[in-house]
């Protein structure tokens, strides 16, 4: 049993929690992510550790509600116990070797990205963040983004804060302003990082994505979470989960992350009506 | 009451109705009642130069047990059996004694082997029923023992260094323990809550302690266990569950899915009960590709989850690598074989669904090497199998996660785990290793028998240490 030390809403649909979990603090690296089980019943989901405390022996995770899981993640409280929490599973995110790097991140993804932006900072890395959500209620994090990079661009798709656009186009606009960017780093919708890949790949900058492919076990012993990368299949929970943007069959992974829709049984009846208006 | 009493032909076991389980979870085969079970004993010879002993992987004194068995004294029986495995009610259901014990026993000569597995099954049982556990050890040691992996090589190597009296803790990755006896083999071969747990309780009872979530290689490392945490020895058997997939196009489309992925969701996360919150693509017609027992698994799963499904397999019905009975339930069931038959590509609809799989008709040419014929490809024999899931059952390698993270540790071409089949010595000082992880797949009863002889080795390591 893991203990939730710490709840707290960062918009209506995103949720940090701080979880006891010496073991996994001790050794997670930015990049890598958790498999937990919030009953006995429950499915196993995959959630990145936006943050860790080895000295105090947590780990903070930061997830949106979509579904049956995470909102039964989310009935939870303070005090109360997560039944199965298992980690740090994948590899670390690649940051050596890097001066300049633009990290871009979308909706909860920036949940995601902001350990990896805060690892770059603290190396002496030049970050520069774009952040991008669909409105201004939903923005999480602007805080913390701030305090790890040089540069932030937020932006919202419908201009109700920061700089309205998406965030390929605050991209487009930094690197045609003339910044040299070693990498690209991003995370966020399948869709999002489908068209930065896209974008990097004209200007030839090497760009990593961080790819959500449905998980079971998270250890490599299922193949549910496989992708074409180069042409070959790659297990995304021990190869990955980040993997050479210009590499990855974005429409094969788009596809493939429908495949349980039709059966999300429980979800269906339940599902919170947040998800219909907030997220869709 | 009096039962068959041709002492040529076994006492036959009741089992469900095909027409009724093939829709249902439950166990397939019953089992014997105690009548039963004395009146199958009686027909064992006693042996005194017992050849079914040495069919088992791990010499259980089978006319010992038997003999209390038709004297009516099942506990004793129980006892008997405890001396050599730890996991008796798993052992009696699952291992292909056809090819084991019961292959050697001398009644099989002319007429029917006794039952051995069955007598061993209802021994376990009516041990479960009526709260009988074998002994925990009376002297305790200080030194700790660290077992990577619960499946049946973790379960024995524990059980058995427990009751020397070392200091056992098992490092589990998953949240259940058991391996393969909970991820892979489904309940109605294998009941989960009633079989495995009692038989983990009993490995619990002897002392041993187990530590799930923890994926030794990210967690932890075998390196920290032994020089930060006093872990004095290390015996890995974390089995060899890292799925095979064959390279044809369409193998990435939605409704193809590994033999693993499809069991695991099945059997470990409960996805065939409407409790439980994982989803399963069940599929209407599948096919499973492959012969051995996890494609019969898998395909027998299927069915029971409303589908009508093929067994593809590329050579004849005679290499099924399956165990016999498993075919026959298979069959029994409604599996359909399509033998000598080999998909060369997967074909896929307009967004992204498996819709069908192209086949090649095969035919057996010379023996190879391991002495099986060859299959070869008939030509112009293609043709397509209208189904709308595919689930691939062709093997499973060892995990490298293991091997990659421990500085010492060295593995063989097919990344199993180097170790000394005796005493199950790595490499590695300290390390020892057995089951599915040192041979790749292979059988549960062999997975035991590695346990107990490195448990032995890691004795006798740590008693000159
Ligand atoms: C390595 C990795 C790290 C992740 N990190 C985070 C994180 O830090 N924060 C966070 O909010 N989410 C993260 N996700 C996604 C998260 O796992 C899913 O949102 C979660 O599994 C949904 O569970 P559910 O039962 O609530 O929803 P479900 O009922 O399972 O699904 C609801 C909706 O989400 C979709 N979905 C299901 N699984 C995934 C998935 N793995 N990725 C994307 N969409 C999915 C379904 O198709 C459906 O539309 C991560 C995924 C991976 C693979
Ligand atoms: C579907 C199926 C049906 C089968 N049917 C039969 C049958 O009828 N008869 C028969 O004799 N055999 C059968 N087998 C084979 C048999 O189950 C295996 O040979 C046996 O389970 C091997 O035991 P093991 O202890 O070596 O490994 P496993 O049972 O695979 O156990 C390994 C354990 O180690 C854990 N682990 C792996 N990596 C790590 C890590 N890094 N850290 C911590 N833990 C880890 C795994 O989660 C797992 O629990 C079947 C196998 C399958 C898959
Ligand atoms: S070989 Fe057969 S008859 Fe002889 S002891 Fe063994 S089980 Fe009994
Ligand atoms: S989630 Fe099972 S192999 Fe990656």
């Amino acid at each position: 049993m893991y203990r939730i030390v710490k709840k707290e809403s960062l918009n209506p649909t995103v949720t940090l929690m701080e979880v006891e979990a010496p073991l996994i603090a001790k050794k997670a690296e930015p990049g890598q992510f958790i498999i937990l089980r919030v009953d006995s019943n429950g499915e196993r989901i995959p959630l990145t550790i936006a943050d860790f405390n080895r000295a105090t022996g947590t780990v903070t995770i930061i997830y949106q509600i979509v579904g049956a899981t995470t909102q039964a993640l989310d009935h939870l409280k303070e005090g109360e116990n997560i039944q199965d929490f298992a980690g740090p599973l994948g590899r670390p995110t690649e940051t050596e070797d890097f001066k300049k790097v633009a990290v871009v991140g979308g909706g909860v993804g920036c949940a995601i990205a902001y350990p990896v932006a805060k690892k770059l900072y603290e190396q002496g890395c030049e970050v520069h963040s774009i952040t991008g959500f669909r409105n201004k209620e939903l923005v999480i994090l602007e805080e913390e983004f701030k305090k790890v990079s040089n540069k932030l661009v937020l932006m919202t798709d419908d201009g109700s804060y920061g700089t309205k656009g998406l965030v390929t186009d605050a991209l487009k606009t930094l690197i045609e302003s003339g910044e040299k960017y070693d990498a690209v780093i991003t995370i966020g919708p399948l869709i999002m990082m489908k068209f930065v890949c896209a974008l990097t790949k004209e200007y030839q900058i090497k760009t990593l994505a961080s790819m959500n492919p449905i998980m079971i076990d998270g250890t490599g012993m299922c193949g549910g979470c496989r992708l074409s990368v180069g042409g070959k299949t790659k297990f995304a929970c021990v190869d990955g989960p980040d993997f050479d943007g210009h590499e990855i069959d974005f429409d094969e992974a788009l596809t493939r992350s429908s495949i349980y829709k039709p059966f999300e049984r429980r979800a269906h009846e339940e599902v919170c009506h947040l998800y219909e208006m907030e997220v869709k | 009451m009096v039962i068959n009493m041709d002492v040529l032909k076994r006492i036959p076991v009741k089992e469900q109705d095909p027409k009724v389980r093939a829709r249902n979870f439950e166990e397939v085969c019953l089992g014997y009642d105690k009548e039963e079970a004395m009146e199958e004993a009686s027909r064992c010879l006693k042996c005194k130069n017992a050849k079914c002993i040495t069919g088992c992987p791990v010499s259980i004194d089978i006319p010992g047990f038997i003999k209390a068995v038709e004297a009516g004294d099942i506990e004793e029986a129980y006892q008997v059996i405890s001396k050599y495995s730890a996991l008796p009610a798993v052992c009696g259901r699952v291992c292909p004694q056809e090819t084991q014990c019961e292959q050697r026993c001398i009644r099989a000569i002319k007429g029917e082997s006794v039952s051995i597995g069955k007598l061993e099954r209802f021994v376990a049982d009516w041990a479960r029923v009526n709260d009988v556990k074998p002994e925990a050890a009376k002297e305790k040691k200080s030194q700790k023992v660290a077992v990577i992996g619960s499946g049946p090589a973790g379960l024995t190597c524990a059980g058995d260094l427990a009751k020397m009296g070392y200091d056992v803790t098992i490092f589990e990755a998953l949240h259940e323990p058991g391996g393969v006896l909970v991820y892979g083999i489904p309940e109605f071969r294998l009941p989960k809550d009633t079989v495995v747990k009692s038989e983990i309780e009993n490995v619990k009872a002897l002392g041993v302690k187990i530590e799930t979530n923890v994926v030794i290689g990210k967690s932890t490392t075998i390196d920290e266990l032994m020089e930060e945490e006093g872990f004095e020895a290390v015996f890995v058997g974390s089995g060899a569950g890292l799925p095979k997939f064959m390279g044809i196009p369409g193998e990435n489309a939605n409704g193809v899915f590994s033999a693993n992925e499809y069991l695991t969701r099945s059997n470990l996360m409960k996805a065939f009960d409407e409790n439980y919150d994982t989803p399963i693509a069940a599929g209407q017609k599948v096919a499973v590709v492959g012969g051995g027992n996890v494609a019969m698994d898998a395909a027998r799963t299927a069915l029971r989850l409303g589908a009508q499904v093929y067994i593809v397999y590329r050579r004849s019905e005679e290499e099924l690598p399956a165990r016999v009975e498993e075919v026959h339930h298979a069959k029994e069931e409604g599996v359909i074989l399509k033998l000598l038959t080999n998909p060369t590509e997967i074909l896929v609809d307009d967004n992204g669904w498996v819709k069908g799989m192209k086949c090649i008709e095969m035919e057996l040419g010379e023996a190879d090497a391991s002495g099986r014929r060859r299959p070869v490809e008939k030509p112009d024999s293609e043709f397509e199998l209208e189904v709308d899931t595919v689930i691939m059952s062709l093997g499973t390698s060892p995990n490298p996660l293991i091997s990659s993270t421990t500085t010492g540790l060295d593995i063989n071409k097919y990344r199993c785990i180097i170790a000394n089949e005796e005493n199950g010595q790595t490499t590695k000082e300290g390390v020892f290793a057995g089951g599915d992880a040192v041979t790749g797949a292979a059988t549960v009863i062999l997975a035991m028998g590695a346990g107990k002889a490195a448990a032995k080795g890691i004795d006798e390591y740590l008693q000159n240490k």
